[in-house]
């Protein structure tokens, strides 16, 4: 069932998940979007520019942000906004890998236009890692 | 080199189409963790009155980085990519963006600011079927950081 607007409250969580990312998911990403910048995929870069080591993509982590919000919706068209600030990057270990926690939460109802804020807080370890991330979609 | 500020204002020629392909979203849906099966199968997105699979809705980025790269690939502009930090990202969509389109990306340097030797990058790639309808509006920040002294 798709959720409707009238049932629906500002503060109301509407979805939570954690998303593991290891190098063969940075790697599948850079394949995928055609970002092959090296910080992604190589430590001896990245250490070399200042980072701790290999990162993920900032545009896979704000991908990887909205999906639980599209299951929730039922329908990926009707996310007509999306807006984040990259605030941390997000070292990916290698053995191993990053848990990112999703939490999304209604921010604004507008029944005039027909649209939810989603407001979507986005951790590390506990440590936000995208900043004003904000979802507008459009529900029935 | 620093930056050259005087690309500001700027807007680029409309680039060649970008074809959106079935199997590209598929595996841009399998890389973000994207599940929603309207992005894969053909039945689920028709089910929802989508003409055929629909993209994740960072897909976008991908055709605005085609269109970016006529900047930050010029050495004329000064950036060197190496120094460079992703600020913000803002996808507005007219319309979902599903296989089959034929996209058509007009790119515009919004704003150069320099602020404590970083420069501050802001694009927009108005992202247009190719018979003009608008689809999607993304908005990108870079900062380059300073060479080190």
């Amino acid at each position: 069932m798709a959720p409707r607007l009238a049932d629906l409250e500002v503060g109301q969580e509407i979805a939570r998940a954690e998303v593991v990312v290891d190098r063969a998911r940075l790697v599948r990403y850079a394949a995928a979007s055609g970002d092959f910048n090296p910080i992604h995929w190589n430590d001896r870069v990245a250490v070399a520019v200042g980072l701790p080591g290999v990162i993920a993509h900032g545009m896979w982590t704000m991908g990887a942000a909205i999906g639980p919000v599209v299951e929730w919706l039922g329908d990926p068209g009707l996310v007509t906004d999306y807006q984040v600030r990259f605030t941390r990057p997000v070292p990916v270990p290698d053995p191993g890998a990053a848990t990112v926690e999703v939490v999304a939460v209604i921010g604004v109802l507008d029944e005039a236009a027909g649209t939810a804020r989603v407001d979507l807080t986005v951790t590390v370890e506990g440590q936000r890692v995208l900043g004003k991330a904000q979802a507008v979609v459009r529900l029935h | 080199m620093p930056v050259d500020t005087g690309y500001a204002g700027r807007q680029y020629p409309p680039t060649a189409a970008f074809e959106v392909g079935r199997e590209h979203l598929r595996s841009f849906a399998a890389a973000v963790g994207a599940q929603h099966p309207a992005h894969t199968d053909l039945e689920a997105a028709r089910a929802l009155g989508h003409a055929d699979v629909v993209a994740p809705p960072t897909f976008a980025v991908v055709v605005a980085q085609r269109a970016e790269a006529q900047l930050f690939e010029d050495p004329a502009a000064g950036i060197d990519f190496s120094r460079v930090v992703h600020a913000d990202e803002r996808f507005t969509h007219h319309r979902p963006i599903h296989a089959g389109d034929r996209l058509v990306t007009v790119l515009h340097v919004d704003a150069i600011v320099e602020r404590a030797g970083m420069a501050m990058i802001t694009t927009r790639a108005e992202i247009a079927a190719e018979g003009g309808e608008a689809v999607a509006t993304v908005v990108s920040t870079l900062a380059v950081r300073p060479e080190e002294a």
